[in-house]
Order: structure tokens, then sequence, then C-alpha cells
């Protein structure tokens, strides 16, 4: 674990590892999930969903000999407000009309009092379609033959582009020493939270439209009811139960369930509860965005770089859903931690007709960095220099500029971590002894290095636009309670954000409780999402508390020091004076931090997470099986709050990496998932992962809470290139995407002999 | 519809139920045990994970009919009173639970590991668990919790 640096300021509670907060219940099995909740007269619903990739549908037709007057029947048509979901855009529709665009693309909603009488008549609805030829690849896309999204012309298909220009790239080629090209791509990865999306909803005409159910963010679905009934903010209640993972995957999608359950309770006029089971899970939900992206690098004799031209193309599926910004996220980590005078960057989303791709950790961030961090190690065998020697001599450094022209003006610790986490691998050392071992050897060894930054927070002017409020109120039961419209589902929010409200308020972590997480309670903090909350969320709750000091010693008379009796007595007396003792901060942007959208320059990110992890592998030459035996990560996130939490992350992270690395890959047939199910689509288990070594080192962010940047992406980053840096030095095969199934080492090994000259150290 | 008789966490429980009926939705629906969870519906991520007659289990793999007779604990029979089993205390401590979904059949497959093998090493413990699929944690302090509960004395009376 990390020493305490000397400018860390001292505290009671942060940084410590406090008890989750609401541990005792998971830990009991009390905690209840969205599918746990039964109410009395509960209707269950279901979807019928689309079985081709584009295409008109040309007629329903209902099974007779389905009692169909049982069920209530939903179709676009009882849309009372918008057929959208209001997302960034308003692209996606809420049930299919007419046009289907995707498969398993929801066109029918079924609700009955036994969930059990559901499936069979799903499949007794039988719909016809005029079919469409369907686009299911990037370079489908990229021909423009079939425009599937977007206007009739060269701007067709494309979700969003990016052109980001820095010095003069065209000058570079002439005068470098090598220039090194490579074609990089990823997979779609599955989210696979263990608790599939589940939503239940109810509807009166006094109170509105109240929805409760497994989400991240509970004001974008809060943003997309309103739209789709068409009902005012007030009508509208959305409520986060208990959330049983999430990664992403319920960012953007629990608008459309919400939205499903919704219509159904609107037209049942009872409960409903929608619970997807795993296939249906796996089938229709968000994704990550697949990938390409192709580099081509010039270098000086001595390894620096001269100009880096990257061009990104992500595939975005059927809809807009979030891939702005996930492309833009992707953009702005291509160059990796790396400074280079001249870049030029041109990227694009592209439509396809597959399911629409989403939020998932890490944005677009992971996509890229496995793009550069694989092209680095490529650069260094083009030069001649180690992985770690190409990256030392590139790394940026405080006060270097970035591709937006971003003036770090933050520490910057490069060169610390890679020391660090060479020393703790035993790298060098290690290195030299796979390769005198390899070639005597079935087993080929090797290690691989990945370094990496991860930007905090929204990109660009997210933060601005979202303009967060977030505070504290103290109700009667001498509890302090934390407002707050960010949800908990595993990463820590709710400990975290105590911890920060108890040190603010000098009381202890008991005195602490978080309010319900229900847009009728809450205010509008913002997503749970971008690694934001500790320390934009998190900093909101810190001034809060500073600001409720001083409105009791203002008007209360609390004492300068002060037990935790006298401040609940002082805020009585406030109360008494005021009706309700509330302290609630808006968001400030940090100073000088300000992003130019028309320019597409400035200060992306207000501050960034910095990393370097090496991965230890071992491949197989027999089964064609590529392992993980040990993964060193150190890391830059500012202040650790929770070091049983943040290390929890990392590990957590790190294994989700590990999967989409080596495990987890989505089989689409016409567009179809087809493996569908945790028997074929297969994640790492308690078998798999490696020993997993966590590091911190600690620079405090003078703008987050207590010193935090954000954490929760930050690993998915770097094990994947880490990982395939590794089997190159261990088999000498360059492998350029992910995932790497066996079966992918396996035809290339057929094609060419694993190396049989040692590795050179 | 068949009349099951069984017990439950000690206690003797009759149910009337379809005989295919599976044993997970006869503890959420017809006795109100929700700690058992479907994540998967076909035996591979272990949240609906029971003890049944001693051996662990998929209860969405088990017909009601088969457990006529058995003894079942399920993660609500795990804390005596309001004392927690050294594996719920470990896990709380060790930071064993994220999102605490998969908690309920994690712990119910590490109870079973400590009653077989009270200090299991490492490997036993990667391998007690692989049936249990954790997507927070990446497992590592899931291994933490269960070392820690193996010194608490894990093999506690109700984690027979």
């Amino acid at each position: 674990m990390s020493e305490t640096p000397a400018n860390r300021p001292a505290t009671r509670i942060v940084g410590t590892p406090q008890i989750r907060k609401e541990g005792v219940k998971k830990a009991l099995g009390r905690a209840k999930y969205t599918d746990d909740f039964e109410t009395e007269g509960m209707w269950h619903g279901a979807t019928v969903r689309s079985s081709i990739p584009r295409g008109r549908i040309r007629a329903i037709q209902y099974d007779p000999r389905i009692p169909w007057s049982e069920f209530v029947i939903v179709t676009a048509a009882d849309i009372p407000g918008n057929n959208h979901i209001a997302m960034i855009g308003a692209d996606q529709p809420c049930l299919v009309s007419e046009r289907v665009n995707h498969c398993d693309e929801p066109i029918l909603l079924l609700a009955h009092p036994n969930k059990r009488r559901l499936p069979e008549a799903v499949a007794a609805i039988y719909i016809e379609y005029n079919p469409l030829p369907a686009v299911l690849s990037i370079e489908e896309s990229e021909t423009q033959r079939e425009i599937i999204w977007g206007p009739n012309s060269n701007q067709g298909n494309i979700f969003k582009q990016f052109h980001l220009e820095k010095g003069s790239i065209d000058e570079a080629w002439a005068s470098a020493a090598h220039i090194v090209e490579g074609e990089y791509a990823t997979g779609a990865q599955e989210h696979l939270y263990i608790e599939n999306n589940a939503m239940i909803a109810e509807y009166s005409e006094e109170s509105g439209l109240t929805v409760r159910g497994s989400l991240q963010c509970p004001y974008y679905v809060h943003k997309s009811l309103m739209a789709v009934f068409d009902l005012p903010a007030e009508k509208v209640r959305v409520i986060q139960v208990e959330t049983g993972g999430a990664f992403g995957g319920k960012e953007d999608y629990p608008s459309i369930i919400a939205s499903h359950a919704g219509l159904l309770a609107f037209k049942a006029r009872r409960p409903v509860k929608l619970v997807y089971d795993r296939m249906e899970d796996l089938a229709a939900t968000t994704k990550r965005h697949p990938s390409r992206t192709r580099h081509r690098t010039a270098v000086d004799r001595d390894g620096k770089l001269m100009a880096m031209e990257i061009d990104i193309a992500l595939d975005g599926g059927a809809y807009a859903t979030l891939s702005s910004t996930v492309l833009s996220r992707a953009t702005l980590h291509s160059t990796g931690p790396y400074a280079c005078p001249n870049v030029r960057i041109t990227s694009k989303a592209w439509a396809t007709n597959t399911v629409p791709c989403g939020a998932f950790r890490g944005f677009g961030a992971p996509q890229s960095i496995f793009a550069i961090e694989r092209h680095m190690d490529q650069i260094a065998r083009a030069v001649g220099l180690t992985p770690d020697e190409i990256r030392r001599r590139n790394f940026l450094h405080t006060g270097d500029t970035t591709a937006t022209e971003q003036r770090m003006n933050e520490p910057i610790i490069l060169d610390t971590l890679l020391e660090r986490a060479l020393q703790e691998s035993d790298y060098h050392a290690k290195r030299a002894r796979f390769a005198q071992q390899n070639p005597h050897s079935a087993i080929k060894r090797g290690l691989g290095l990945a370094a990496f930054y991860h930007g905090a927070g929204f990109t660009g002017s997210g933060e601005r636009y979202l303009n967060s409020l977030a505070g504290i109120d103290v109700p009667a039961n001498n509890k302090v309670r934390v407002l707050v419209a960010n949800t908990e589902f595993g990463q820590g929010t709710g400990t975290i954000l105590s911890q920060i409200a108890a040190e603010a308020l000098g009381l202890s972590y008991d005195d602490i409780e978080m309010a319900p997480c229900d847009t009728s309670i809450v205010p509008n903090s913002g997503p749970t999402v971008a690694s934001r909350t500790s320390m934009v969320v998190g900093r909101l709750i810190e001034r809060s508390g500073g600001q409720l000091i001083a409105m009791l010693r203002k008007e209360a008379n609390l004492a300068e020091t002060y037990s935790a009796s006298e401040f609940f007595a002082a805020c009585n007396r406030y109360r008494k004076q005021h009706g309700k003792v509330e302290s609630l901060c808006r968001y400030e942007a940090p100073p000088n931090v300000y992003w130019d959208d028309q320019k597409y320059r400035g200060e992306a990110y207000p501050t960034f997470a910095w990393a370097v992890y090496i991965a230890e592998v071992a491949v197989d030459t027999v089964t064609y099986s590529a392992e993980v035996t040990n993964l060193y990560t150190v890391q830059e996130v500012g202040r650790v709050l929770n070091p049983t939490l943040a290390a929890g992350q990392i590990e957590g992270g790190v294994a989700q990496a590990i999967g989409y690395a080596l495990y987890e890959k989505v089989q689409l047939k016409n567009g179809h998932m087809v493996n569908n199910q945790m028997t074929n689509y297969i994640m790492p288990t308690a078998a798999d992962v490696p020993p997993i070594q966590v590091s911190f080192e600690e620079i405090p962010f003078a703008h987050g809470a207590y010193g935090a940047k954000g954490i929760g992406e930050l690993p998915h980053d770097g094990p994947a290139p880490a990982i395939l840096n590794a089997i190159q030095e261990a088999t000498g095969q360059s492998f350029r995407s992910i995932p790497l199934l066996p079966e992918d080492i396996f035809l290339r090994f057929l094609a060419h002999k694993p190396a049989e000259e040692p590795v050179t150290a | 519809m068949s009349l099951i008789e069984f017990i439950v966490n000690g206690q003797r429980t009759q149910v009337e139920a379809p005989p295919m009926k599976r044993l997970l939705d006869v503890l959420r629906e017809d006795l109100g045990l929700t700690g058992a969870k479907e994540g998967c519906g076909e035996g591979e991520c272990g949240s609906c994970s029971v003890r049944m007659n001693g051996e662990l289990v998929n209860s969405c793999l088990v017909p009601i009919l088969q457990a006529n007779g058995a003894h079942i604990q399920t993660v609500e029979g795990l804390a005596i009173d309001a004392e927690l089993h050294p594996l719920q205390k470990a896990f709380l401590e060790c930071g064993g639970a994220q999102c605490g979904i998969c908690t309920p059949g994690m712990l119910m497959a590490a109870t079973h590991l400590l009653a077989h093998n009270p200090h299991p090493t490492l490997d036993e413990i990667r391998e007690g668990l692989a049936g249990n699929l954790c997507r927070c944690t990446g497992f590592i302090k899931i291994f933490d919790s269960v070392i820690a509960a193996a010194a608490m004395g894990g093999n506690h009376p109700h984690a027979r």
C-alpha cells in the first residue's frame, strides 16, 4: 500500500478503510434488488423483439390460441408523448412503429398477472417484415452504399466525427528515422453485471409515474420518461433500488426499460415489473463499442515521437446513444501519455444495424489506449529500444502540452510510476530469464507494459453543462443525510460520500447516512459515470459540509470546537428558526480549465489519473491458451479516500479487462448475438484471475474532494494492451486485435511456428 | 401440484408447488427468501447457490420435487440472530462484497468450502469458488475474506 506523502493533509476518516455503508444488509442477504420486490396486484412484463437487423414491419399476427384479453398489449401507438428515448439526441424509438434497425429491437410489450404465461405469449406473436439490406460492420458502413442513419450524402452513417491537428504533421515524415504503421481492433464487450436489467413502474393520475429499479443515473431516466409520457418533471419520480452491478451498462439502457415498464403500468393501471432474463439482457442491451484504430508514427533516431497520425473508427450500433461522447473520450486518449509536437487525429463513430453500443467503464479510452500501447511496442522494436525505454523517452511531463494544447499544470509522475512498476514486477531480471527459458519450454512466458492516463470527470465542457447540485441535510433524527442523485452499485458511492461528509463536518462516519436515491428527494448531482463521483460530487459534499458549519456558527451558536451532540443541538436550534437544516452547493469549474467545443481544443479534463501496468503471461503452445500469471498495477489517482474500496476498484477493473483481452467475445450472426448465455460468453472466474498487485502514489488534486481524482475506469484501460504486449514478448507473434482467444493463437501458430530464437532481452 | 416438506434453515417447512418448479423460485416466491438471486438461470453464475443436504447446489437447476425431505441452508440461515457468521464479518471487513448481488451465493459457496476444509489454501479457495461469478471485485478481496474467515474460525456451528 501507499506511503503517506508529506503534502497530504491530515484527515480522520477520509483515507481510512471504513466499512461499506450498506455492507451489513448485503452480507446478510437482505439487500433488496428490483426483482426482490413483490407488491399486491403487480403484473409482470415482457418484450416482443425484432428478429431481423433491418426492414419494415409488414404485419403483426396474434396466435388465436392465446387468450389475449388476459394480457395488456402496448404498441408504439400507446405512447402518450414522444416515441423516442431522450439521450444526447432523440433518434432511438421507444418502440418500433414501422422500421426495424437492429435485431432484438423492442416492438411490443406485454403484461400479465402470471409471469410464467409470458414466454409462450411472446412466442405467439408473429411479425412479418419486408427486409432491407443490413449494414453489419464498420467497413460496410464506411462504404455508404446503404445509408441507415443521417443524411443521404457523404455524411450518412456518421454519428459523430472529430478532427484534431497540432503542429504541422505533414512536414515530419520526410525527416523521420522510422515510420511505424499499425492497425488495431477491439471487439464488443458485455458488462455482465450479475443482476440483469430490471424495473418496476406504477402510474396514477394524482401522482403520475413512479419507476424504481436498477440504474446508474436517476435523472437521465427522469428526462426520458418526461418525453415518453409527456409529463411535467413533478409527475415523474425515479427511485434507484439496490443495483447489482452496472459498469456503464445501466447508464443509458435503463431509460429504455423504464419507459417500457412505465408504458405497461400506464395502460394496465397497476404496478408492472419488467425483469430481463440473461439471454434477453445479453441479446438486447448495450455493449462496449467495437473499434478499429490506425496509427502512423514518425520517430527520430533516438525514439522520440515526431508525428502521430491516428484514425479511429467506432461501431456505434443502430442509434446514436452516447456514441458522440464515447468517440470524444477515445479521441482524447488516443495519443497515450506521450508528448508529441505534431498530431493529427481523425475519428468517426459509424452506424450499423446492430444493438446500439453504449457506456462501458472506460468509455472509449480502453479502445484507443489498446491501440497506442500496442503500437508503442512496435515502435520500440523498430527503433531497437526496450518497451520501458521507448515510453520513458516520450512521457508527458509537467508543463508539456497534449494534442488539444492542454498545458499539463498538475504534477505528472509517470517516471516514478514506471520505475516502481518495473521494480515491483522485477521486470528486467524476469525478462532476461524468460528469454533464456522460452526456447526450451512449451510454455512461453513474457512481460508486457502499458502506460496510460484517464481523464477524470466529464470530457471538455461536460461538467459545466451538468451544473451539478448536491449537499447535505440534517433531519430531526440526529443523522446527517447526504443528498445526491449518485448511485451505489458496488463502487462505494455511499461509503465514500459518507466519509467525506463526516470529515467535513467533524462528525463520525456513523453519524452520516445516504438519503434515498429518489428524484423527489435528492437534487440532480449528475450521473454516476465518468469517474466523477468522488472527485466532483465528493467536492460538492465537502463544500456543503464547510458551508453548513459556517451557517451553524453564524446562526445557531455552534462553538469553534464541538462534540456530535453539540452539533446536532445546534442543528435543532437552526431548524427551529429556519424550518430545515440543509446545505447545497453547485459545481464550480476549477480555474484555468476551459474547453472550446467549436475548435475541440483546450483543457479536455481538469485532471488525469495516471498508471503503469505490467502483465506477465504464459502462453501454452500445446493448448494455445494464454494465461495472465501476474498483474502489477501502479497508479496515481490523487488522494485515496478508502484504501479497501480503491484497491477493490482496481482489482475488479483489471479482472474485467483481462476478460476483454482474452475471454469475452460477442458473436453476432446476421446482427443477433448468438452466444447470449453465460455458458458461452465467458468471463474470468475465481480460477482465472491472477494475483493482482495494487500500488498507489498519491498527489492530491486541489479541486477534488480531499484531493481525490477519478479511479473507477482507469483499471480497464491498461491490462489488454499490457497482456498482448506480453504475448508478443513470449511468442514473437504480434496480435493486434482483442479478444484474443485460443483459436486465434492456434490459427496464427499454424501459419507461423512460434519463435524458436530467444526473445531479445 | 405436489406437497413438498423440507427443512429450510432449520425450520420444518411445507409448500404446495408444481413438481418441476425450481427450488430458487420456491425459496423466493413461496417462502420470501430472496437472498438467493437469479443471475443466469442455467447454473453458470452461482448467485442462486444454496446448500442442500450439505451439498452446494445451484437452486435454479433443482426441481422442487428433488428437495422433498431435504435440509436446505440459504444465506438467511447464516447469521445467528443478529450475530454475523465469521464469513459475513470477513466479507464486510475485507471488501468481499461490492454490488452484493453475488454475495449470498458466494457466502454459501465459501461456507461449503470451509465446512469441508477449514483452512484452505489459496488454490483451494479459487477452485471452491470457481462456480460463483463476481463481476465487481476481481475475486481478490473475496479470497482475502475467506482466508480471514478461516482464521476467525469460519467453520461456525451453522456452517455444517
